[in-house]
Parts: structure tokens; sequence; C-alpha cells
């Protein structure tokens, strides 16, 4: 299921079109509006049913945010957030409530996502008292369901939240994501606070329930190797912005946008004896959010930047089937009259040295 | 279903009766309370003053400890056993009702201003103004103005009761709220309460279930705090003649009326000072080891 790319005439159950989530900034003695912080600034995908995207970008990039302005934990500053026909951005609050189910999140720090003064059937069983009318022993019974799907042992149910580990405390906060048998569940680094070897658990237990019951994920993670484990396609974010969207294998055998080649240059290779690609070092500073450059984000710090990089901002455009870039490279070469034929051609031959 | 056996399966209060028990110094001050307690309660059936004239009692003024007299008299001949008791009766509940009123009141504004961000403005620059007021006048002005109408409705003594314990209520929130708006402003950021909110919990739902009994500790600690503050409040404004009539005894009252003579009869002073440092102290560590009791992280230690 999982590596069969999904075909695009899908309805997909997630649709975000150009979301914008800008923070004021306040300054000065009347605490003045004097800008905004564009942690996320105009963010598109869209997301198959059974789908995992991954979500990936170095730290501070909007990955997070994206995340929880989908489910509308921020409330988003433009845009729109269709899920399942319903846009999530501007449901009254009542709506909103009733459509909580369908989404979930898994949070990054397992410790502090559980109220230490709760107990795990009262944790896992939150969302149902909210939202179904379940009697005690119905709630109870499916704590039990819930805690044997994600491998705690039943015998926990009266524990508080300090006595487990990381990688326990990950799975309480999974079931309890699980309660209501959503569709879609974003999972916002749930692997970036455990230990590697429980990484692994971790991960392996949320593809299992995918199988199991269908979920639709977003990943969002730091980690590329996991996301290269667990994605069907790729989002890779710079400064707020998506870079590079593209299917999982297409993207790590060859990235097209010169900070997704950067960011995947960063990857260790296990294995010593196989040649691996120069490391590309990006130079600089990630620009503030507040004042981004100028055109394209990116233009400080590309190792192949243009002069329209500078003026015009690359828009998110299809350039093969299935793989979709923001990069004049790729958009503007024939305007231009940039070398379009030297970069692929550059690409390959790195890809070549990969592998 | 539930044939398999759970892990603790003890009630909560069980737990944290269990837990209170470990921390010795609130044993000690829960019996030293209970005693206390005890003492104001139960005392007027086991010391029956006698009556005296006030030509009798004239004559026994000012007397030392004695069997006739356990504590002594006071300089009108009166028993200071018995006094201490109503006296007791008195205090300890102007101290307990008056700062369970600025403990509600104080939680109720402290979370409402770190939660909703709207009212953080108003409702912190009202807590700044009460703050700011000079609460003696103050206090002196809202007895001289409702002492009358209120004992009129309910009687001298209870209306001079209820209007102590609304003053002093009324007057000291402000410390409990500030650093439950505090606490609530951290908890509001941690990721169980965004847990919650995707869940779709309503506000009051995740005041009460996430917010609240994690800002216990704090108020904890401020309630303890306050119960001391509010017994001196009311000797305070009895002190002034404007808490309770001259003639109705409280431990701050009997602590005044005996300093005048506090060279010559210390021991006057020393009575309900110490019945006031030990419901303090008693009413602190109770405190203390509740809020370790109430912290299920502090429990299995």
């Amino acid at each position: 299921m999982r590596d069969t790319v999904t075909e695009p005439q899908k309805e997909p159950l997630i649709r975000v079109e150009d979301l914008k989530m800008h923070f004021p900034i306040y300054t000065g003695v009347f605490r003045r509006h004097s800008g905004d912080v564009k942690a996320v600034d105009g963010v598109s995908f869209t997301i198959q049913p059974g789908e995992t995207l991954g979500l990936v970008g170095e730290s501070g990039c909007g990955k997070s945010t994206v995340g929880r302005a989908l489910l509308r934990l921020y409330e988003p500053t433009a845009g729109r957030v269709v899920i399942e026909g319903d846009d999530i951005a501007t449901l009254t609050p009542e709506a909103l409530r009733l459509k909580r189910p369908t989404m979930q999140m898994v949070f990054q720090d397992p410790q502090a996502s559980l109220n230490p003064r709760m107990t795990l059937s009262a944790i896992i069983a939150e969302p149902m008292v909210e939202h179904t009318r379940m009697t005690a022993q119905e709630r109870q019974a499916r704590v039990f369901e819930l805690m044997d799907a994600v491998g705690l042992n039943r015998r926990f149910a009266n524990r508080y939240p300090h006595e487990f580990s990381g990688g326990q405390r990950q799975r309480i906060g999974i079931a309890r994501a699980l309660a209501l048998n959503p569709k879609f569940i974003v999972c916002d680094e749930p692997i970036a606070a455990l230990d590697v070897s429980i990484q692994a658990q971790v991960v392996n237990l949320l593809e299992d329930l995918q199988d199991k019951f269908g979920l639709t994920y977003l990943f969002i993670s730091h980690d590329l190797s996991m996301v290269r484990h667990i994605a069907d396609r790729v989002a890779v974010m710079y400064l707020g912005r998506i870079a590079e969207l593209s299917p999982r294998d297409a993207l790590y055998a060859h990235p097209l946008h010169p900070y997704a080649e950067a960011l995947l240059s960063a990857v260790n290779e296990p294995d010593p004896n196989r040649a691996r690609r120069e490391r590309i070092i990006l130079k600089g500073d990630v620009p503030s959010p507040a004042n981004p450059p100028k055109g394209c984000s990116f233009s400080t710090r590309c190792p192949k930047v243009m002069d329209i990089c500078r003026i015009t901002r690359p828009e998110l455009a299809e350039v093969q089937p299935g793989r979709l870039v923001a990069c004049h490279l790729y958009t503007a070469a024939g305007s231009t009259g940039a070398s379009e034929a030297p970069e692929p051609k550059h690409n390959q031959s790195q890809q070549g040295a990969s592998s | 279903m539930t044939d398999i056996s759970l892990d603790r399966a003890e009630s909560q209060l069980a737990a944290i009766w269990r837990q209170f028990r470990q921390h010795k110094g609130a044993v000690f001050g829960l019996c030293v309370l209970v005693f206390l307690v005890a003492f104001v309660l139960l005392g007027p059936y086991l010391w029956q003053a006698e009556t005296l004239k006030v030509s009798e009692a004239l004559k026994v003024k000012n007397k030392p400890p004695s069997l006739r007299f356990p504590l002594g008299t006071d300089q009108l001949g009166r028993d200071m056993l018995d006094r201490m008791i109503s006296a007791g009766r008195v205090s300890l509940a102007v101290g307990f009702i008056a700062m369970m009123i600025a403990i509600f009141v104080g939680t109720f504004i402290g979370v409402l201003a770190g939660y909703f961000k709207r009212l953080d403005g108003p409702l912190m620059r009202l807590t700044d103004m009460f703050l700011a007021l000079p609460l003696i006048p103050l206090l002196l002005v809202m007895v001289m103005l409702f002492r009358d109408r209120i004992a009129g409705i309910v009687g001298p003594e209870l209306g001079a009761f209820i209007l102590i314990v609304f003053a002093i209520g009324v007057t000291s929130w402000m410390h409990a709220a500030r650093i439950v708006r505090g606490e609530v402003l951290a908890l509001k950021e941690r990721e169980y309460v965004l847990a919650a909110r995707s869940i779709g919990a309503p506000p009051r739902r995740i005041i009460l279930r996430h917010i609240l009994p994690n800002v216990v500790s704090p108020v904890m600690v401020a309630a303890t705090l306050g119960i001391a503050e509010a017994i001196i409040t009311e000797s305070v404004l009895s002190f002034l003649g404007l808490g309770f009539p001259p003639d109705f005894p409280t431990w701050g009252r009997l602590l005044f009326d005996g300093l005048q003579y506090m060279q010559l009869y210390p021991e006057r002073v020393i009575w309900p000072g110490l019945a006031i440092s030990l419901t303090v102290l008693s009413v602190n560590y109770i405190g203390d080891g509740l809020r370790d009791a109430l912290d299920p992280k502090a429990r299995g230690r």
C-alpha cells in the first residue's frame, strides 16, 4: 500500500490552499503593530486518503506551525484548509468542535503533552468524554482496546505519566489521538524527543496503525532518514514556504530544489564503502521570517543563485509529473536564458556519484 | 474484561492520604489543628467559667494561673481560659472563611486573567488598584458604612462576623490572583493544554481539568499564609474598635488587651499569641503536606 504512488485523480482528504500564518510583532511604548513574523507564508498541498506526507525542514522553518494551523490550534491569517469538504479555517467554533474527531495530533514532547495529574486511562478517555456518550464501562473497555493497539500493558491503566518511559508516553499520546477513530493525524515531530532505539519502535507502530485503521498522516520531522522510511511524498519547507514537494523516492534519488539538495546531502550514509554525494554546506544563516528577502527566500544562501531569484519570488509549479518545485532554475529558465541544460546534468552527475 | 488486576487500583483519596501520612510535619500540624479546633468547639462543655458578680470579679482580677482559673484572670477578673475558648471559635472561623473567600476570588480572577487574553488587562489593573488601596482605611470605611445595616438584618454579632469576614476576604485576594495568573499563563502554553484543545474540549473543561489541578501548589501556599493574615487583620480591626464589639473576645483582641499589661502579666499575651502562632504554623505544615500529596509525581517517592 505504501510503495505505490497514490493516483492523483482521487479526491484528496486534505487540501491546503495558500495557508498563511503571521504572528504580529508589537514594539515600542504603545505596542504598535510594527510587522509580522511570517512563520507560514503561502503553503499549498494536498494529502490523499491513506497517504503519509512528510514535512521536513530545518528548525524554525514553520513545520510545526503548519501542523498546528491545519488543526486550527492557531487561527490562520489567510488561506483554506479543506478536510473532507469542510474549510477548517472558517468553521464556527461549534462546527469545529464536532469536526475535531476526524483530525487529531501526536505531539513532539511526550512528557509535556500529558497532564501530570491525570492517570493514563483518564488521559486516553478524555476525547471520549468530550465527544461520545459512552458509559464509564464502555470507555474503560475502549481504553483497554486502545492500549492493546499501541502496545501498552493493561495493568498500567491507573498509573501516572511520570511513571513511564519516553517511548511509552508517546504510545499514550498516540492512543489518545486514536481514541475517536480519526481519519487524519498530524504527527508533530513524534520521535524527536525519543532515544534512537525507541524511535524505530514508535515509527513502526505508526505504520502498523496506518495499515490497520487506514490513517492519513502529516508527518513533521527534521529526521530525513525517518521521513524516507515512513513518507509517501515529502514536502521540503524553507522559511515558511514549500521549496519542493515530490514523491519520496524521486526526491531522495534526485532532489530538484537547491535547498532540498543541500538538505539531503546532510543525510548520513550508514555504509562507509558506498560513495556518497558531496556534502553541500550552505553559507550564512536563515533570514529572519519577520523580514524575508525579496524574491526567492532562499536566494541569500543558494549556491546556484541567479539575478531573477533576488527579484521575483518563484511559485510552486509542477516541473515533472508529480514533482512540484518553487525554483527559477526550472520554471523561469526559458524566459531568462539561464541555463536549464547544465542544471539537470549537474544533478545527474551527483546522482551518479551517490549511487 | 476486568479480570486482569490493575496496578494501583486504590482510589485517589486513599493514595493522597497515604502520601500525606508520610509527611511528618503535616501529620503533626494536623494533630495540632485538630486539637485547637477541638479545644474551641468542645471547650465550653468541659470547662464552664463561674458566673461572678462585678464586685466579686474585681476581687479576683489579674490573678495568676491557679486551679480555679487555669490560665489566670484578666484586668476585669474574667476567666482567661473561658475567653480563650470563645475567642478561638471566632478567630478560627474568621481565618478560615476569610481565607476561603480570598482564595476563591483570587483563583477565579487569576484564572480568567491568565486564560482569556482579553480579560487580562482589565482584571490585572483591577488587582493593581486593590493592591494600591490603603487597606486599613478602606476596611474602616466599609465597616462604618455597612455595620449598622447588616447588624439590623442579622443581629450585631453575626452582622459583625459577616462584615469582617467579607471585608477581609475581598481585600486580600490580590496576591492569590497574581500568583494564579502567572501560573496559568505558563500552563496555558503547555502541550497538554494544546492537546486538550485539539480534542475539542471547551475552555471551562480545560480550565477545570487541566489548569486548576496544576495550580494547586501555589494556591495552597497562598491559602495557608492567608489564614494567618486574616486572623491578624481581624485583630487589627478589633483593636481599632471597628471589628467585633469590645466585650466580644477574639484571639487578636485578647492579644491587644494584654499588650498594655505585658510587662506585669506576660502570660496574657503569650496565650493568644501562642494560639495564633500554632494555628498558622499547623496550617502551613498541613498545606505543605497536602501539596506534596496532591502531586502524583511526589506521591510515587
